[in-house]
């Protein structure tokens, strides 16, 4: 008995040590674009989160905006043989060359939510969310939700000309497309910002009978949908009530608001593109499995059912 | 005794050792050819910058257009290249005259209108600028074959290093610079109009000439760096190289060259270049600082080679007062 149990210790520990083994090689080096928005603050604290809990070594590099600095440090990261390189592109443009000496360098390189023009065997996959899957969650959800009844709804749109502007309408559209008795009868830019989103509101509301004829509000982010609320409380409304609210990001805030009963729905652009991005690493470095070129992210819907306050607490503390 | 002029050039020697030991010390993996030719090629178009920034400073002057002109120059080429269909040499030739011509304005509204150089540059710096805007706000790719023929244009060190096509034209114009500060006549009236301009005129030093040659000589380097630096990303971009004249003083006056004119070399600005390059290099490798870290470090060495210049000055004096007192 005594045998079987120390064989059974010796068994597990060795299992431990393989583990750790495993884990303590690697060490990755992550070149972030900046910290210009609290997504992105969010998620460079979780991609140090998700280093630490799988025991990587993370080299972190801030590039303050800038192309060049992000060059150098993946030459760094090179010349001092990492493991694999995490990239945020800047710019989708000039990464060719410095990509060809981290192939040559035998280094893989996977880049995250954005992606770049260049020949994809320069780098092992990207890890990035689908804005139109995006959109396209958040209409059903209204779908789903008003059923049969007519719905008058009204976007607020992204900055004009922007790739998650056209991407999230189109989404939207598509998933209402085939329910005749939901029409977006209105639809303006409310420049991703809290204050036109409130401003853009307060004139849909003006223009549709005091916001009566509106059953619903798209927005399509989270920051214009908490102004917008904002403006259908002064309307005399009741957000989430009068009018469904449903938007995209799932920033803190959203969460608070449908704590309130204020915004119905939020679908998710999640911070975490690290935890897929090392998955794959860890099995590519196991045992050579080349994982897709493109791995998409979870677009989660989060709903008042979803017990908004504590989804607020776990996030409210990732830098957002 | 080693003369005070090269006091400041010592001791950034003495740093850029120092430091790099104590990085090797740290990080084995930094004593790389890797590293060497990382250090030439990722600071290339700073170092050609500031080779011209070297001139202009002797001169007892400034440049604040450098960053934009590279901005400019990337964008002029992959909008020339690619949507106006100009031959990659002829637009590079092209460029070089445009942006020659543009230093060569700025240089004679300095001299004749006797406005100071950092008025004048600052309207460059904007000009130059907003016609990179005027050309494209996006970031344009540049597909051309000379490009692609100069990017795997490298020698292979031992350890797998690469000393670049654009890291060789660095070391070139480097080279350049020292013999034109050191040994012509243009030199010459550089250091003297940046000891003092009315003795200089006094000497028979062509002020004018001198003036919008030197600031010509600072927007050529500038188109080269330009080009370079389009190599190096293989694109143009309106927003890139943003304070990119910052770096390139900061780099000048770490190299040794008094801010106020007519002292410094041009090899003092190179081992500046390898400082500030090491200073990010070793913030990568040990990937838990803050990369602001570099502002800070390189914001250190500027006072303290500000306050060192200061005190050579305040002894030189001194020292020439009671050697006066002494004769009288």
């Amino acid at each position: 008995m005594r045998i079987l149990k120390t064989l059974v210790g010796a068994a597990a520990l060795a299992g431990l040590m393989t583990t750790t083994a495993l884990a303590a090689d690697m060490t990755v080096g992550f070149s972030q674009i900046g910290s210009e928005s609290g997504w992105r603050a969010a998620e460079t604290t979780l991609t140090k989160q998700q280093a630490e809990e799988r025991g990587i070594d993370l080299k972190f590099a801030d590039a303050q905006q800038k192309q060049e600095n992000q060059i150098k440090a993946i030459r760094s990261f090179i010349a001092q043989g990492v493991d694999a390189i995490l990239l945020a592109p800047v710019v989708a443009t000039g990464w060719d060359q410095v990509l060809e000496e981290a192939k040559e360098a035998e280094i893989p390189v996977v880049l995250l939510d954005r992606t770049i023009d260049a020949p994809d065997d320069l780098y092992l996959t990207a890890v990035t969310s689908d804005l139109v899957h995006e959109g396209n969650v958040a209409g059903q959800w209204l779908a789903d939700k008003v059923g049969d009844e007519q719905c008058n709804v009204v976007e607020l749109q992204g900055t004009t000309g922007s790739s998650p502007a056209i991407d999230r309408k189109k989404g939207f559209e598509q998933a209402i497309a085939d329910h005749d008795n939901i029409k977006i009868v209105r639809s303006q830019t409310g420049d991703f910002t809290r204050t036109k989103g409130k401003e853009v509101m307060e004139s849909f509301l003006k223009a549709e009978n005091g916001g009566k004829d509106i059953c619903a509000l798209y927005a399509h982010n989270d920051d214009m949908a908490v102004g917008a609320i904002q403006a259908i409380k002064e309307a005399g409304l009741k957000p989430g009530e009068d009018i469904l609210v449903v938007s995209i990001d799932a920033v803190p805030d959203i969460f608070q608001a449908m704590a309130n009963g204020e915004a119905n729905a939020t679908v998710e652009l999640t911070p975490n593109m690290a935890g897929p991005a090392f998955d794959a690493l860890e099995k590519y470095k196991a045992d050579g499995t080349e994982p897709p070129k493109w791995i998409q992210t979870e677009s989660k819907l989060y709903t008042q059912a979803d017990d908004p306050m504590k989804v607020y607490e776990e996030k409210k503390n990732l830098g957002y | 005794m080693i003369g005070s002029r090269y006091l400041p050039l010592l001791t950034t020697l003495a740093i850029f050792i120092l430091a790099y030991a104590l990085c090797i010390a740290q990080f084995p993996n930094m004593l790389s050819t890797r590293v060497l030719g990382n250090l030439l090629t990722d600071n290339a178009f700073l170092g050609i910058a500031a080779v011209g920034m070297t001139f202009v400073i002797l001169s007892g002057g400034i440049d604040l257009s450098i960053g934009s002109v590279i901005a400019f120059c990337g964008v002029f080429l992959a909008v020339g290249m690619g949507e106006w269909g100009i031959p990659p040499v002829l637009a590079i030739v092209l460029l070089l005259v445009i942006v020659t011509a543009f230093g060569a304005t700025m240089g004679a509204m300095i001299h004749y209108l006797a406005m100071p150089a950092f008025i004048v540059t600052l309207a460059g710096m904007f000009f130059a600028r907003g016609m990179a805007f005027l050309l494209s706000t996006a970031s344009v790719p540049i597909n051309a074959p000379l490009y692609d023929t100069l990017q795997s244009l490298y020698f292979r060190m031992p350890g797998g290093g690469r000393l670049t096509f654009i890291g060789m034209v660095m070391l070139a114009v480097f080279i350049g610079g020292m013999i034109l500060a050191h040994r012509t006549r243009f030199g010459r009236n550089v250091y003297a109009i940046g000891g003092n301009v009315q003795s200089a005129e006094l000497m028979g030093v062509p002020v004018a000439a001198t003036t919008i040659g030197i600031y010509a000589l600072s927007s050529f380097l500038a188109g080269i760096s330009g080009i370079v630096f389009s190599i190096y990303t293989s694109a143009g971009y309106s927003l890139a190289a943003v304070g990119v004249e910052l770096d390139a003083i900061a780099a000048v006056v770490i190299g040794g060259t008094i801010l106020t004119g007519g002292s410094g070399f041009v090899a003092g600005t190179f081992l500046g270049i390898l400082v500030m390059g090491l200073i990010q290099t070793y913030i990568v490798f040990d990937g838990t600082l803050s990369s602001w870290w570099t502002k800070i470090v390189i914001g250190l060495l500027l006072f303290s080679f500000i306050v060192l210049q200061r005190g050579l000055v305040w002894f030189t004096e001194r020292r020439a007062n009671a050697a006066a007192a002494a004769h009288a």
